[in-house]
């Protein structure tokens, strides 16, 4: 017997959660889920829709372990309710995939938001309509997560309500429910908590259960953050953890370039790590040698509820600091300083192979190496590809999309064309040039001109090339929103602007000498 | 249209201030009248030069009405292109050096008029140019780029601009890889004919995205190309392709052909010669594919058998095939013999292993054949012969060079039983007089090739000349009988005669060059080692035949000076000769600088040549594309010179030959049966 079937009422036919109304209202309509995926579409455009299909396909599947997980968590508690709540049909199940369907949405939005961090840390400089976009497109989908999620909370609600009489005992049990040691702080909060996003705070308005979907929320967001805790990186940012849920600190700038952390408190040597300290130590007398000294300082016990630490970057003005209204808190102090070193440092950390791309992060330059110069077929949208027929299938697919011809070999066969021109060449032929010239002077040069204006030849691939100057031919591709990285590579179209400089200078003047 | 309103305009402005009294009759005709007139005047180039001088309203009119133009230099691009403001066609051929600014100059001129463009023999020019070319000729349908060979990538991303391209010929363009390709593949999507011959960068890939994007291909010559069956797939859904060449593709075999099975319904034309991984097997699944196949050129490729023959059978609505080179056994020549279609051209050209038997089992079933190529077939005697006139009265071509075994008797048949005959190549053959009688017969003859023919002599020949009046083209290489009066007929009898040979038949003296110089229409002469043919000869010839564009005078020791003056003076379409061995001078090899159109001379042991002398007549003659010098002359010659001349366009080609006596043609003959044998 599953304690879980106590639990009544299917949530998806009851709210729901489609983008645009759910801002405003918290739904009482029915919206089926589908619906929800068909906005996330609308949101994200074309290029995602693989990945969509391959979450529902994920979502209707179960997740095995997952579930026992979630009963062996009510078991203790609820057992002694189940009898009276077993006439609603509820489906964990089905709560159970709405819960994995919202870990999928949160990874998929991680992962959009990597993409930014990593286009962010190349292209330098950018419009700001794209970061403005991007934020929007992040806020939309957060928005709909956190709906979800509230729907998700509110299909509980019915048996909630029936098995328990106040408010509080419902805030532990869901809090125990979820396995999660709720900050004081939250508890006492009250109803109105300041959150971050406006459509949520509009849905707590209208409901009825505040706290319990408040509460529910936490539950989830502990969820998602317990599995995702292996990585470490920045990205994840988009965990929805209510604004005062967690303490916010904040490292000073010199703090967080520093390049250690842990200093011997006898000869005051920086150690990157603790473990390395605690070896350092050593040397510094028997005292240190001792298996206490030497193991790892013994963790808090983790009866005692703790508050989960927030970062927050120094940089004012930045949506990592804790002033920004949209503020997303930084996870762990690896976090902060890859945060702080790739969006507000120089880029000191040049490719040796490229001699193009530039990185603030060492780590970041390692992993690029790695495929420097491997992916050297390039498409005319900028993507790249390491194996030639993966772009010729690329090209085949696509309407507009061309090869791109390699910077190197523009350059080499433009300095074969001028041999007649340099050596001793016909007096005849160089008249008829000049002839040519005067009599026509302006579509004789034009092209020219405007070759050798357009012709810094190390700006074809700089990265300042990608939105700014207007290569014939870019509007023509439709790019995905949130492309991978290696768009500043700017690609050659059709072999106008390749004329470098240095051979159009020899050409005018072999010109102008008659 | 504005121009005819300008032209009578002029016309009457100028008639009362000349001739008040005399009323110019072309006042009468529309200028369509007039153009439609000078649309037949095109056998000779000089002859619309002639007419545009007449008068300034000719001038204009003729100006007007020039649509396609083949200029000498590159120099004059400008004026010529102010001057024909309706040219569509630009044939630049003869042009060795087209750089940038000259296809600048073109794109500023001809703008949307061009349509076409032939930069085959051009050089010096790069991507830079061909890119304003296209961008600024938009309607250009046709671009003819061969033996670009240093043209890159770079240059096929800027042809890709050329939206409206039709024909593209990239043959030899070597630097092409697949990148410049897809280019083209993705730009030019309304591309008919694409020619890839020799472009040994580009593979499957990128001719596969050719045949995806450019669904328009109508014909496609892929020959030597490294491909394999992987693009053979996208090439068979092409829905229009008719011509496909398959030339020296190793990377083909069976498996590629059975990928055509799924389509190719379209293809009427298969070249798949040199393809030396085909089988019986590759090509049986032609015929469940290619149902309207109507050439097959199956040339150097594997054995044919019983089973190839078997395997093509089906083909119904097969027409021609080519089988050169191949072997050949009597059993698939036997089994082509049991097709169900009637073959019209049959080339067997160089295949061993044709005999009588064979031969005479597949003619007596293809009796409709129009073309038949037998040379070479060393083993066939009369037998053949006379099955083939028996079975095959409609031949219009017969070829069979160094047939050696047939008698002379055979001969008397062709003439007798093949009266339409246009086109008959019977040299190094046993053929004698009474054959040459009989083939006379053949009133439509145009062609008639008697090299090495030693049993010929005048009085064979006269008969020809008496009633081959069509005849154009005639071979006399080595054959050895003939003389002066044969050769008179031939000049008396045949007037539209177009291209002689005569080299080696050293009887012959000014007398036949004198009789030569009443066919107007000869272009071509070959009269090497004639001995007795002197300058007076060729003055002769010079001022009678001024549409000469080829000369060979080769160890024609009595010709000097004196006849290259005339030469100079006359032959003005005069492109290439040869003048190795002759007795001719500085004096004269400069006198020829004023021919423009000499664009290849070869001057191989001239006695009489000074390096200074070779030196000025090489830089005066501007339009010179190819030399062939004694390396001798090589340090001899200002190396600045050299340079200059190889910026303009000239390629030297520098020769050790050591100086030969010659042979006397019979003992010629003997010697080569020698070297046969052994």
């Amino acid at each position: 017997m599953d304690p879980d079937d106590s639990l009544s009422e299917d949530p998806w036919t009851k709210p729901s959660s489609s983008g645009n109304e759910l801002l405003k209202i918290m739904p009482s309509d029915n919206h089926s889920f589908t619906n929800f995926n068909l906005h996330a579409q609308k949101w994200e455009g074309s290029s995602y829709l693989d990945q969509q299909t391959r979450i529902e396909q994920q979502f209707s599947g179960f997740t095995q372990p997952k579930q026992t997980y979630q009963m062996d968590q009510h078991g203790n508690q609820m057992n002694e309710n189940n009898d009276s709540t077993s006439t609603k049909d509820w489906d964990p199940s089905t709560l159970l995939n709405n819960l994995s369907f919202l870990e999928q949405k949160i990874h998929q939005l991680q992962e959009l938001v990597h993409l930014i961090v990593g286009r962010r840390g190349q292209t330098g400089l950018q419009g700001n309509d794209l970061i403005v976009q991007q934020q929007q497109l992040i806020t939309a989908d957060l928005t709909s997560i956190i709906v979800q999620l509230v729907s998700t909370a509110g299909s509980l609600l019915p048996t909630m309500k029936h098995t328990l009489s106040s408010v509080s005992p419902v805030a532990s049990q869901l809090v125990q429910f979820g396995c999660v040691t709720v900050p004081s702080a939250t508890c006492t909060n009250g109803g109105g908590l300041p959150c971050n996003d406006g459509g949520v705070t509009k849905v707590e308005d209208q409901s009825n259960h505040v706290d319990q979907l408040r509460d529910c929320g936490i539950e989830q967001n502990h969820a998602v953050d317990g599995h995702e805790s292996k990585d470490e990186d920045e990205a994840e940012e988009e965990e929805n953890l209510p604004p005062g849920s967690y303490e916010i600190l904040q490292l000073e700038k010199e703090e967080i370039l520093a390049p250690h952390t842990h200093f011997c408190t006898i000869c005051g040597k920086g150690f990157k790590r603790d473990a390395n300290l605690r070896m350092h130590m050593r040397g510094h007398g028997d005292e240190y040698k001792t298996p206490a000294a030497l193991a790892k300082p013994h963790k808090e016990p983790s009866s005692e509820p703790t508050l989960i630490k927030r970062y927050s970057c120094p940089n004012v003005g930045c949506k990592r600091n804790k002033e920004h209204k949209k503020f997303q808190p930084l996870k762990t102090i690896l976090c902060v300083k890859n945060h702080y070193k790739r969006t507000h440092c120089e880029k000191a950390y040049t490719c040796s192979r490229c001699n193009i791309k530039k990185f603030s992060v060492i780590a970041d330059l390692k992993t690029h190496e790695k495929h420097c110069g491997k992916d050297k077929w390039l498409c005319s949208c900028g993507t790249t590809f390491s194996r030639k027929d993966k772009l010729f299938g690329h090209i085949a697919l696509f309407q507009g999309h061309t090869p791109a011809v390699p910077l190197d070999e523009t350059k080499g066969s433009a300095g074969t064309s001028d041999q007649g021109q340099t050596s001793e060449v016909t007096m005849k032929a160089r008249r008829e040039d000049f002839k040519v010239n005067a009599s026509h002077g302006n579509e004789f040069q034009d092209p020219r001109d405007i070759k050798s204006a357009a012709d810094d030849p190390g700006s074809y691939f700089s990265p300042l090339n990608f939105d700014t100057s207007n290569l014939n031919g870019f509007q023509e591709f439709p790019r995905p929103p949130f492309d991978e990285s290696d768009s500043s590579f700017s690609f050659l179209l059709s072999g106008s602007c390749e004329y470098p400089p240095h051979k159009a200078a020899k050409y005018m003047s072999s010109t102008e000498l008659e | 249209m504005i121009p005819k309103v300008s032209i009578l305009g002029k016309m009457k402005k100028q008639k009362p201030n000349s001739e008040s009294n005399f009323n110019n009759h072309f006042d009468l005709l529309s200028e369509e009248i007039v153009f439609s007139i000078l649309d037949y005047l095109n056998d000779n180039p000089i002859d619309k030069k002639s007419f545009s001088l007449v008068c300034k309203s000719f001038y204009a009119i003729e100006s007007h009405h020039r649509k396609i133009l083949k200029p000498l230099r590159s120099e004059h691009l400008t004026k010529i292109l102010s001057r024909y403001p309706q040219v569509n066609h630009l044939d630049l051929s003869l042009c060795p050096r087209i750089t940038d600014s000259s296809l600048t100059v073109i794109a500023s001129f001809c703008k949307e008029m061009l349509r076409s463009i032939n930069l085959s023999r051009s050089k010096f020019f790069t991507h830079v140019g061909l890119s304003n070319l296209v961008l600024n000729c938009g309607n250009l349908v046709e671009i003819d780029l061969s033996n670009a060979t240093e043209l890159k990538d770079v240059a096929a991303a800027a042809l890709a601009e050329a939206k409206n391209l039709e024909k593209l010929l990239l043959v030899r363009c070597k630097s092409i890889t697949d990148i410049g390709l897809g280019c083209i593949a993705v730009g030019c999507r309304k591309l008919r004919l694409l020619s890839l011959r020799w472009c040994l960068g580009v593979g499957d890939l990128g001719v596969g995205l050719i045949a995806v994007k450019c669904k328009e291909i109508r014909c496609l010559d892929l020959s030597y190309l490294p491909i394999t069956n992987e693009c053979l797939s996208s090439i068979s859904k092409l829905q229009y392709l008719e011509d496909l060449v398959l030339e020296g593709c190793y990377g083909i075999d069976d498996d590629s052909l059975a990928s055509l099975k799924q389509g190719c319904k379209s293809l009427k034309a298969l070249d798949m010669s040199s393809c030396q991984n085909v089988s019986h097997v590759g090509l049986s699944s032609l015929t469940s594919s290619a149902e309207c196949l109507q050439q097959l050129i199956l040339a150097y490729g594997s054995p044919v058998t019983s089973a190839v023959a078997d395997s093509l059978q089906k083909l119904s609505r097969l027409r021609s095939v080519k089988l050169d080179g191949c072997q050949v056994t009597c059993s698939g020549l036997k089994a082509i013999g049991n097709w169900c279609v009637s073959l019209r051209e049959l080339s067997l050209s160089k295949c061993l292993g044709v005999t009588d038997e064979g031969l005479c089992s597949l003619v007596t079933k293809h009796k409709d054949l129009t073309k038949l190529d037998i040379t070479c077939c060393r083993k066939i005697t009369h037998v053949s012969i006379s099955h083939i006139t028996n079975s095959c009265a409609s031949l219009t071509s017969l070829r069979m060079e160094s047939c050696t075994l047939v008698p002379r008797e055979a001969f008397v048949l062709i003439g007798q039983r093949c009266q339409y005959l246009e086109e008959l190549d019977l040299t190094d053959n046993e053929i004698d007089d009474e054959g040459l009688k009989s083939i006379s017969k053949c009133a439509r003859l145009s062609s008639l090739k008697l090299g090495i023919c030693l049993n010929i002599t005048d009085h064979g020949l006269t008969h020809i000349g008496m009633c081959c009046s069509n005849l154009k083209e005639l071979d006399l290489y080595r054959s050895a009988g003939i003389s002066d009066l044969g050769i008179l007929a031939i000049a008396r009898g045949c007037v539209g005669l177009e291209m002689i040979n005569i080299a080696y038949c050293n009887r012959i003296t000014d007398g036949s060059f004198i009789s030569l110089s009443k066919c107007s229409k000869l272009n071509t002469l070959e009269s090497r080692s004639c001995p007795l043919v002197t300058s007076f000869g060729l003055a002769a010839v010079t001022v009678g035949c001024k549409q000469l564009t080829k000369l060979d005078i080769k160890n024609c020791r009595n010709i000097d000076d004196a006849g290259m003056i005339p030469l100079a003076h006359f032959s003005l379409n005069l492109k290439q000769i040869n003048l190795s061995y002759t007795s001719v001078t500085d004096v004269g090899l400069l006198s020829l600088a004023s021919i423009s159109s000499l664009q290849n001379i070869t001057i191989l042991h001239l006695k009489g040549l000074s390096p200074g002398g070779l030196g000025a007549a090489l830089l005066a003659c501007g339009g010179l594309t190819k030399v062939k010098l004694q390396t001798s002359f090589k340090p001899l010659l200002p190396q600045p010179l050299l340079q200059h001349l190889e910026a303009r366009g000239c390629v030297f080609q520098w020769r050790e030959k050591p100086f030969q006596a010659e042979v006397d043609p019979i003992c010629w003959k003997i010697q080569l049966d020698n070297l046969d044998e052994d």
